[in-house]
């Protein structure tokens, strides 16, 4: 069916249009946030307050040593008996332990809390992109290859599990590291924090350049990726028809070049990435022994007496500036090395940020899809006959069903009994606005009648089907069902009173009970065995080793193409409404099960009205109306004898393989 | 199994020893420049009242700068030649596996799944890349790390090392028992993942069906219901695994403390020329054995990962074609009669049951041959064998009087075109699509083939014609087309056979007749062999054979047959049913 819609549509250039490949940007960043700070109040302030007591106790570590290191100093100069120093020493190291047991605390409860935010978050995102999808109309399915959408439930998803548990948390606690650090080598020194800064400055630049040079080239990488993934996967699947024809040779020329593509970007887009963490390490290495080599230097050059300008001093009220000690030097020795190394936290996360956007964009893509309008408001209801003879809505099941149509102007409700009378009245259609597919088609098929259409592949038969039910709107003209224009009804109830049997057969993952049971929930088994009796099914069924209780797995692999379209049947007959669209198989099935499928379908059709999609003359023969369709339009309308008589195109396609002998 | 991974470095051998080499030298930079620093140290404060030692300051101030601009240029260079030797690994890697497969004979190819294949040319040399990168990067870095700093510390300090042999049992131990409690849930949880994401895909293609029976509340319950498990379940491992952060924490920290703690008790206390650029050092020393490993745990859990799509790879390496080339080929096929004598067919040697049992046929060229049976009764399985797609278990298949394993492979193919039931239009143009079948085709060939093939007609409604774009899978032409499309590619070869394996049953029945009057028309010296589930297909063949159960079951025209033979007048009559039952009304 989706094929036949593609190709009704356009044989053009690379079949379906390719999915909105959305670039991303950090308004999607933005939103994903959003939803955090709406949903997950609660969990999210838990974790912001693990994230700071845990970045701030990871980061102070410094004060503590340049103090430990200054008890040190202070008996190295003689200021202070060891015994002195070493009970300073002592109680800095008490509050020392006790800031970091904040900190493993705060870390445990941030891992805690956070892999429940996770997990709740892309629970509550996947979920909402499932109901979403539920609400899409058909043509998104038609129009979208079922690839991409599947990698928005696996890849991108991940992309976002990437982003929400590792990237923003990394991101906020190196921040905060860095703003704390920045404000103890403010307090010890403002001298050498500005070297500090030239680093940074530093590896700004060079994160820039190179960060900028990987991420273009990641996604190229990406890019072709997908390029060498299509490539292996067609290949693969037709490794039986390059072997027929002796293609091996230029196929894998063909693979290579698209291979040494992948091979050059990738080793470029990884070159860079590869070198950054390195680069920046290693200026903190730089840094580090420039501060050694500064510090030391103004102290020794100086006597001791080296100049050092700090808010520490300030704040002891000796002015902004006093002497440069070695404890000072030391201690930052150790926290320009973590500087350095958490702004190569940050580059770290480049990538995944941006993968993160891209497929935020295409989440958000989905969630925000057009859903299928529904301004339908006549319903389908149980009814009965009331003691005057007239319908009326009941609450039990009766058997009976009624179209209830609330009519506005008078605020009156009409009730109309579900029948099956379907009528098409000049019906045009497109799948584009400009390109009408199906011209002026006109049917009617009373309750009970049996409708055939006949045609070459693509001449709209299955368009036809595709708008009874609404699975596409008709550009103009009417559909009538029970004399109510099909706009008006539900369409949830529309498609209720229409029972589907498609060509291809999708099957659940389940058991055969479950898969007859889709057709109607509330079933019991007794309902659902009975509905595979009428289908023909029980037969196979029964014999399979679990019987009814058999599970199925990948669209029924495990049974042959016929016993799949006999469970469909039944499936449709459980549901027993009281019209029928039924396409016929063509793949091949082997003659006896085509024999027991054809039976199957002609039990379901006894007394309901059927429109059938024949690719076999021999089920049309009985058909109350024979439609001939071509190029979108009815050519010839009649039962067999009538078309016979008429020695048009029925009765060439009737006759013409014999003819042609 | 690694040896026979190795064997697709090839030419990136000497990047993958380069980064090595790059990534020992920054190793041996890194672990030094603590140990500069503490030398240094010693030169500004020597100790109490000694003058602090200017020259040596700046000769291991010079030393520090020159490790670091070392290690800088020696970290550049190692990650992009680990990127140049994990990118051209996974590259011949995955070369050398697709051209295996170009290898294959069709048992080869029963034996793997093309899902299967795909998932080891993507999913499975991505794994082995990443575990390669990490392992030339890190793997012999990490240790070199560990050792040289466990050393070097020694070297500052003899006593206060000891810490470490405290700390990284504590955390290697931790970090293990945390892998293998999370290890397996996480096994089992992707399991339960990839159901999940088979049910989505399942929801995807039944679209029609949900929708056809308004289920898509129901379908949206039952997958909150299956997401919200998982969730509740990944929370669970997820929690045990979020141990690892603080563990390390505690560990590192807990170094930390130790170091600060004896060290300025030695400083203080002992005489050992120990001072805080010593105590800078050690905690420095401290971070990197912590580090690596952190790294090595990292690298073993990795690797662990990734040896099952390691084995995978291999497991087709190791797959060798068991159909090849005889000693001296015939290169000519001479007509398309073909034979076929007490042959036997068993799929695998183990196969208790033969596929064909006890089969003669002679077919003179030119002739229509139709086949039928039922599923199973190995159609298919018999022309398979034409074309040498696979080899006789006993007997003999001749074609043109030459038996087909004398023949050169790609001569006899050439010479006997299939069009395969599962057939397949690859992307790229009609026009380059058809020429698959003859590489030098002209224009004017392929538009009188596809004339031939009943294709012709809705080729030219395409706006563009012959150089239509077939998109992935021939996902953008209708079922009867593709099955035309691809008789037009088996005939443009001008073959001495043409094999049609239920090749028109997307056909309509009108095309259908067309395309065998066009045959039977314009390849009159072309043997035509079709295997047909209609019956209408094959009733005007010169001979039809009747195939059940793996044997011939009768031979003969349509009339002979409908006299005879009871499968086939079976299979007539339930397909010609209606026509019959009310004929006899009428």
């Amino acid at each position: 069916m989706a094929k036949d819609l593609a190709n009704a549509k356009s044989p053009v250039k690379g079949g379906r249009p390719p999915m909105k490949r959305g670039k991303g940007d950090f308004k999607v960043i933005g939103r994903l946030l959003k939803i955090l700070f709406k949903n997950y109040k609660a969990l999210l302030i838990g974790v912001c307050i693990c994230l700071v007591f845990s970045a701030i106790s990871g980061s102070v570590a410094g004060v503590f040593l340049e103090n430990i290191y200054k008890q040190i100093d202070n008996y190295f100069t003689g200021a202070m008996t060891q015994h002195e120093a070493w009970a300073n020493v002592i109680t800095v190291l008490i509050v020392m332990l006790s800031v970091y047991a904040v900190g493993w605390v705060a870390n445990f409860f941030l891992g805690q809390l956070g892999a429940v935010l996770t997990q709740r978050y892309l629970r509550d995102l996947r979920n909402d992109m499932f109901d979403k999808m539920q609400r899409l109309p058909i043509r998104y399915f038609d129009r979208t290859a079922h690839g991409d959408i599947m990698s928005i439930y696996t890849n991108d998803v991940d992309a976002i599990r990437q982003l929400i548990s590792q990237s923003i948390p990394q991101l906020i606690m190196t921040m905060i590291t860095l703003v704390t650090l920045t404000c103890i080598m403010l307090y010890f020194s403002v001298m050498l924090w500005a070297v500090v800064v030239v680093g940074v400055i530093a590896i700004l630049f060079v994160t820039k350049k190179i960060g900028g040079k990987s991420a273009k080239y990641f996604m190229a990488q990406q890019k072709s990726v997908g390029k060498v993934e299509g490539f292996i996967e067609e290949a693969m699947n037709g490794q039986k028809v390059i072997k027929v024809f002796c293609h091996e040779e230029r196929t894998l020329k063909d693979f290579d070049k698209t291979n040494d593509e992948l091979c050059d970007v990738s080793e470029k887009a990884n070159g860079f990435s590869n070198m950054l963490m390195p680069i920046i390490h290693n200026i903190g290495n730089i840094m580090y022994v420039v501060i050694a080599f500064i510090g030391c230097g103004i102290y020794i050059l100086t006597e001791g007496k080296g100049i050092n300008i700090s808010f520490e001093s300030l704040f002891a009220g000796n002015g902004f500036v006093e002497t440069l000690t070695i404890p000072v030097v030391v201690a930052f020795l150790g926290m320009a090395r973590q500087f350095a190394n958490q702004m190569g936290q940050i580059s770290n996360q480049i990538n995944s940020v941006v993968m993160a956007m891209a497929g935020a964009s295409r989440v958000f893509g989905l969630l925000d899809e057009k859903p299928e309008d529904d301004n339908g408001y006549v319903t389908l209801v149980n009814a009965k006959y009331d003691e005057n003879g007239n319908l009326a809505e009941s609450k039990e099941r009766t058997g009976i069903w009624a179209w209830k149509h609330p009519h506005s102007a008078d605020g009156s409700v009409t009730y109309t009994l579900l029948q099956g009378d379907i009528v098409l009245d000049d019906v045009d259609f497109g799948y584009d606005e400009n390109k009408i597919v199906l011209h002026n088609i006109s049917l009617y098929a009373k309750p009970g009648q049996k409708v055939a259409f006949v045609g070459a592949t693509g001449a709209g038969k299955t368009t036809i089907t595709n708008l009874i039910n609404r699975f596409y709107d008709i550009a103009d003209g009417k559909i009538r069902y029970d004399g109510i224009n099909i706009n008006k009804i539900k369409k949830g109830d529309l498609r209720r009173s229409l029972g589907i049997v498609l060509q291809d057969v999708n099957l659940f993952t389940g058991t055969v009970m479950d898969n007859i049971r889709y057709g109607k929930l509330d079933a019991t088994d007794e309902e659902c065995i009975a509905a595979a009796k009428l289908a023909g099914a029980d037969d196979f069924i029964t014999r399979l080793p679990e019987g009814y209780d058999t599970e199925l797995t990948n669209n029924g692999a495990n049974l042959s193409q016929g016993q799949r379209q006999l469970i469909s049947i039944a499936r449709a007959a459980v549901a027993d409404p009281p019209v029928m669209i039924l396409d016929e198989a063509t793949s091949s099935i082997d003659t006896r099960t085509e024999a027991i499928v054809q039976r199957g379908m002609d039990k379901l059709m006894e007394g309901r009205t059927v429109f059938v999609i024949a690719h076999r003359l021999s089920t049309v023969r009985n058909a109350d109306v024979i439609t001939v369709l071509d190029h979108g339009r009815i050519i010839e309308k009649g039962n067999h004898e009538k078309l016979l008589a008429e020695k048009g195109t029925y009765y060439q396609l009737y006759t013409g393989a014999f003819e042609l002998e | 199994m690694l040896r026979k991974l190795a064997k697709s470095l090839r030419e990136y051998k000497a990047a993958t020893i380069a980064t090595i080499l790059c990534m020992v030298v920054e190793a041996a930079m890194e672990v030094l420049i603590p140990f500069l620093i503490n030398q240094f140290g010693t030169c500004v404060q020597p100790g109490i009242d000694l003058p602090p030692n200017v020259n040596g300051m700046i000769l291991y101030g010079c030393l520090m700068i020159g490790a670091a601009a070392v290690a800088l240029v020696a970290g550049m260079f190692g990650g992009k030649f680990c990127a140049k030797a994990s990118a051209g690994f996974a590259k011949n890697l995955r070369r050398d596996i697709f051209e295996n497969v170009q290898t294959f004979s069709f048992s080869n190819i029963d034996r793997f799944s093309p899902s299967s294949l795909v998932t080891r040319l993507t999913t499975d040399i991505t794994n082995v890349q990443m575990s390669f990168m990490m392992l030339i990067r890190t793997a012999i870095r990490s240790p070199l790390m560990l050792i040289f700093s466990i050393i070097m510390s020694f070297s500052i300090n003899t006593t206060l090392p000891v810490i470490f042999f405290v700390t990284a049992p504590v955390l290697t131990f931790g970090l293990i028992i945390i892998a293998t409690k999370a290890m397996p849930i996480f096994k089992k949880l992707f399991k339960k993942y990839d159901a999940m994401n088979e049910s989505v895909q399942e929801n995807i293609s039944g679209m029609r069906v949900v929708k056809s029976y308004v289920r898509e509340d129901y379908e949206s319950q039952k997958f909150s219901n299956v997401s919200n498990e998982l969730c509740e379940d990944f929370t669970k491992a997820e929690k045990i695994l979020a141990f690892n952060s603080p563990i390390m924490q505690i560990c590192l920290h807990g170094a930390l403390l130790a170091i600060a703690f004896f060290g300025s008790r030695i400083i203080l206390f002992g005489n050992s020329g120990l001072n805080s650029f010593g105590l800078q050092a050690l905690t420095t020393y401290s971070l990197q054995i912590l580090m690596a490993l952190m790294m090595i745990s990292m690298i073993f859990v990795m690797i662990v990962m990734s040896l099952e799509s390691a084995r995978r790879i291999v497991e087709v390496l190791d797959e060798k074609s068991d159909l090849s080339n005889p000693e001296n080929p015939v290169t000519e096929v001479k007509n398309g009669d073909i034979s076929f004598e007490n042959v036997n067919f068993k799929y695998s040697e183990k196969a208790e049951k033969n596929a064909l049992e006890d089969v003669n046929l002679n077919i003179k060229s030119g002739q229509t041959v139709g086949i039928i049976g039922g599923t199973g009764s190995s159609k298919t399985t018999l022309v398979n064998l034409i074309s040498r797609l696979y080899d006789v278990t006993e007997g003999s298949v001749k074609v043109g009087d030459v038996d087909v394993r004398d023949y050169d492979m790609e001569v006899l193919r050439k010479s006997v075109a299939v069009v395969l039931q599962k057939n397949t239009l690859f992307s790229g143009t009609i026009k380059e699509n058809i020429r698959w079948g003859k590489e030098d085709a002209t224009d004017e060939e392929i538009v009188a083939a596809c004339k031939l093939a009943q294709a012709d007609e809705f080729i030219s409604q395409f706006p563009d014609g012959y150089d239509t774009m077939i998109a992935q899978g021939g996902a953008n032409v209708s079922g009867g087309q593709k099955q035309r499309l691809c008789i037009a590619r088996a005939i443009i070869g001008s073959p001495k056979v043409l094999i049609l394996d239920d090749s028109t049953s997307a056909v309509d029945m009108k095309t259908d007749a067309l395309l065998r009057a066009a045959f039977k028309k314009a390849i009159p010296e072309t043997t035509k062999i079709i295997i047909a589930q209609r019956v209408s297909s094959v009733m005007d063949a010169d001979m039809i054979v009747v195939m059940d159960n793996g044997r011939i079951n009768g031979v003969g025209t349509h009339e002979e047959l409908l006299k005879d033979n009871e499968i086939y007048k079976e299979v007539y009559y339930s397909q010609n049913k209606v026509t019959d039952a009310e004929g006899g009304e009428e």
